[in-house]
């Protein structure tokens, strides 16, 4: 299983990342058509218009032009005809792609998409299993994403697979892609969603098919690693560092960095300490006991994390001291 | 106003004093404040624009935290619109020269453009104030939810830019009237100079479009104070709802920017060839169908918001149909070059860069306009790109092309040619320099409005931000040159660039009165072949 995300910019040619979804090449056969046909038109504007101001530059003050022509009917047409023409077609042909980008086909698989300030929650329905900021699908395989948010507008953006889609509060909206090739690709939110929308990014795991049978089979934990490792990682999977930094900068959230047996000033007036109690309760239901000068902004984690997780999590706020 | 007025007099003279200024009637003194204004504006939301080419440098933090950057992308984004961009060319040379272009001796209603500029400074320092109170960090398109639930001044703000469109409103009120009742006797409709068709078409959307605005905002302030549930899907409200509400102004906003720089255009072209212009009427109507259609294409800034197929098709098919009128204007002006007289003045060196830059604009506007690309490619630095080769390669570019055109006119001064044109060349390098790499960072996937990055894309970023710097000394530069030319400018001549319209038949600064005779129009507005240059 490759870890590596794949990169945008060193993949790819020199206008997208590498195609790795079903509709990627058309988008991109279109995308190049209409800008060399652009490039072709504008690169004849411009020596056109060179051309003229070195031809017909003033020479002596009081030079007058060589011709006063104001009106050329068929030419007049011409330009408007022609554009039209041109504009129709890509029209007609844009049109016909985007139904097929939108429109997923029926047997596709269903994964559910739930976004908030600032991170996936991500649902198989029939594996009954939940992540966060990953997506994992098999190769070759139709997947629709069943979207909502929670909070605020999101967009739920796949460069390689060249889909977008926009994520209402009560409302469900759909996406869906095919991979052509096994990797990890990039995913970002594309609508402005706040303080941490510029990290609200996750990745979608592609696997091959015996990679995903695999996948399917050995579950998302791994007992083996030790906790605080366990809890390390999590700290990036499920997305605490884009509020919570671990060097004592003030981001959204409060540091982590000698957090653990810390007192905290709560908006209440109360001072408690940070012990195993308190960080766990701040993790499944982080509202109850807000530290005073931070917004409510957390979402819960209750039913998103296993009781090992979440002890993984202690025991790695404990070594940032 | 004005008891002691002597008709030899320039505007400057014919009254003095601080009261002179604010009390006054005179569309021109109007237009002077207004430049001044926006020009004021203009450099706080290009300063603001460094500021975030700077922190930019690095996907680390430099100089601001996520939510000061947020901040001040807003702000960048909310003062150059509303405060520069807008009323740039129709509020400050609108004012100035639609009077001298129609032969009248002020606009129809001179206290209503008083009251105007009056409501345009109280929304801009609404605006200052709503900085203050906790700067607004929901970009400029306030949209719903998020403007709901953010803890800054969104109120003061979204009020702010509520006051503005008054102003912007009443200015086209005028304009309309002006232009219907005030020609000079024998100018009709088609002898009319295109600068002014221009501002028709603009104004007739300024009235029918910024109550739409009005009432957007006063719906969204509303929504934050007694939450109503309009728009808050959390009260049963619809946020695409407000999407549509808000594009249904912004987007024919688009061509209260761009008209008004397309006039420009026309009146730059046929003074600095010599021409008459190729294809008058075409032009003049084209101008009223984009007013026409930009009411009707609102709805392809919400492709991918979950907006209908049917819809998408409409919006996609009528996005394309506005090109053509545009696409028309462009060719039109190569055409008048053809066996002109061609002088490569500064202000004409800005008629080329609008016709490169616009172009670049207008092809990747079409891009954006093809239902299958926008999705790949919408709410990425693509966007950005293209939105500043119109905004800022077209609109800006046309300021500072009608700048440097009608200073002497304005000012009664010239300014120096040779650095203006050097000036002019450094501002097409920096500009190309910022943006042109946006469009291929954007397709490779880069999101906008994103404070941090992934490391890949750092190059990108440094390049358009070293870009930023060039085009900061331009800028400067030329401020240099309008500065200089106002201490130890020569005198400038009533008509330094041989134009035919009336503006250049009269001194340089007009006077009060601007016409000692109201003149009689027998010609087209550019007709060299007939008319003897003033």
């Amino acid at each position: 299983m490759a870890d590596q995300v794949e990169s945008l910019v060193e993949h790819g040619n020199i206008w997208f990342p590498d195609a790795a979804g079903s509709m990627a090449t058309k988008v991109d056969f279109l995308y190049s058509v209409t800008m060399w046909v652009s490039v072709v038109i504008f690169v004849a504007m411009f020596l056109v218009g060179l051309y003229f101001v070195i031809k017909y530059k003033r020479s002596a003050i009081n030079q007058k032009a060589e011709s006063h022509v104001t009106d050329n009917v068929r030419l007049e047409l011409a330009w408007s005809f022609i554009p039209f023409v041109l504009l129709m077609i890509l029209f007609a042909w844009s049109f016909r792609d985007y139904l097929d980008l939108v429109i997923a086909p029926p047997d596709a698989q269903e994964i559910k998409v739930v976004a908030k300030k600032w991170l996936w929650e991500v649902e198989y329905p029939e594996l009954n299993m939940k992540a966060l900021n990953e997506i994992v699908v098999p190769v070759s395989t139709p997947i629709k994403l069943t979207m909502t948010a929670t909070d605020v507008l999101h967009s739920l953006f796949i460069p390689n697979f060249r889909v977008k889609r926009d994520i209402i509060p009560n409302r469900y909206s759909t996406l869906w892609f095919e991979a052509i090739k096994p990797g990890v690709f990039q995913l970002f939110c594309t609508e402005f969603c706040g303080d941490g929308h510029s990290e609200m990014i996750g990745i979608v795991r592609v696997l091959s098919e015996p990679d995903y049978q695999e996948w399917l089979l050995a579950g998302s934990e791994d007992e083996s690693i030790p906790l605080d490792e366990l809890g390390k990682k999590l700290y990036v999977s499920k997305a605490c560092n884009t509020c919570h930094s671990i060097d004592g900068t003030d981001m959204v959230g409060p540091t982590w960095k000698g957090l653990f047996n810390s007192d905290r000033n709560l908006q209440s007036g109360e001072v408690v300490t940070a012990d195993d109690n308190y960080i766990r309760e701040s993790i499944v239901y982080p509202q109850v006991k807000l530290v005073s000068g931070y917004q409510p902004v957390m979402p819960a984690y209750a039913g998103l994390l296993s009781d090992r997780d979440i002890d993984g999590i202690i025991a790695y706020i404990k070594t940032l001291k | 106003m004005g008891d002691h007025s002597n008709s030899n007099v320039s505007f400057y003279k014919a009254s003095s004093g601080i009261k002179s200024w604010l009390y006054t009637l005179d569309h021109k003194r109007i237009g002077l404040m207004y430049l001044g204004l926006i020009l004021l504006g203009f450099l706080v939301g290009g300063l603001m624009a460094t500021l975030l080419r700077f922190e930019l440098l690095s996907p680390e933090k430099l100089l601001l935290t996520a939510k000061q950057y947020n901040q001040v992308f807003t702000l960048h984004g909310a003062v150059m619109v509303f405060l520069f961009v807008i009323p740039s060319i129709p509020a400050a040379f609108g004012n100035f020269l639609l009077p001298l272009q129609i032969g009248a001796k002020d606009v129809a209603f001179p206290r209503l453009n008083l009251l105007s500029l009056y409501i345009y400074f109280l929304g801009a320092l609404m605006m200052v104030a709503a900085i203050f109170m906790g700067s607004v960090d929901t970009g400029w398109t306030f949209y719903t939810p998020y403007s709901i639930s953010s803890d800054t001044s969104v109120v003061m703000t979204v009020l702010g830019a509520f006051v503005l469109g008054f102003s912007s409103i009443l200015t086209g009120v005028n304009f309309i009237a002006t232009i219907h009742k005030m020609r000079a006797p024998g100018m009709t409709w088609f002898k009319m100079p295109l600068f002014c068709w221009s501002l028709y078409a603009t104004a007739i959307i300024q009235v029918l479009a910024t109550p739409v605005l009005a009432i957007t905002l006063l719906l969204l302030a509303l929504e934050r104070l007694i939450g109503v549930g309009i728009f808050d899907p959390a009260l049963g409200g619809d946020p695409v709802l407000f999407e549509h509400f808000f594009w249904f102004y912004s987007h024919p906003a688009v061509y209260i920017m761009i008209l008004p720089a397309m006039g420009v255009m026309n009146e730059l072209v046929t003074t600095f060839c010599k021409k008459n212009i190729f294809g008058y009427r075409l032009i003049a109507y084209s101008s009223i169908a984009i007013a026409a259609i930009s009411f009707v294409v609102w709805g392809h800034h919400l492709f991918v918001s979950g907006q209908s197929y049917f819809a998408n098709m409409l919006f996609s098919l009528i996005t394309f149909l506005v090109a053509i009128p545009s696409a028309i204007k462009v060719f039109n002006w190569l055409a008048t070059m053809y066996k002109g007289s061609i002088s490569i003045t500064a202000p004409f060196l800005y008629f080329l860069w609008f016709l490169f830059m616009f172009s670049v604009g207008g092809f990747t506007g079409v891009v954006l306009g093809s239902l299958s690309l926008d999705v790949h490619l919408h709410d990425t630095y693509y966007v950005v790109a293209h939105f500043h080769y119109v905004m800022m390669g077209g609109v800006v570019m046309a300021f500072l092309g009608a700048l440097h055109y009608w200073w002497p006119k304005m000012t009664g001064k010239l300014y120096n040619e040779p650095m203006a044109k050097f000036a002019a060349v450094l501002i097409f390098i920096g500009f190309n320099w910022v943006f042109f790499v946006q469009f291929l960072m954007g397709s490779k996937g880069m999101p906008r409005r994103y404070y941090t990055y992934l490391d890949q894309f750092q190059p990108y970023h440094i390049i358009s931000t070293i870009g930023s710097w060039v085009l900061l000394a331009a800028f400067l530069l030329v401020a240099y040159i309008f500065i200089r030319s106002l201490r130890k400018g020569e005198p400038a001549p009533n008509n330094p660039w041989g134009g035919l319209t009336l503006e250049w038949h009269i001194s340089s600064p007009p006077t009060l009165e601007n016409f000692e005779k109201i003149p009689v129009i027998k010609h087209d507005p550019y007709d060299y072949e007939r008319m003897p240059i003033p």
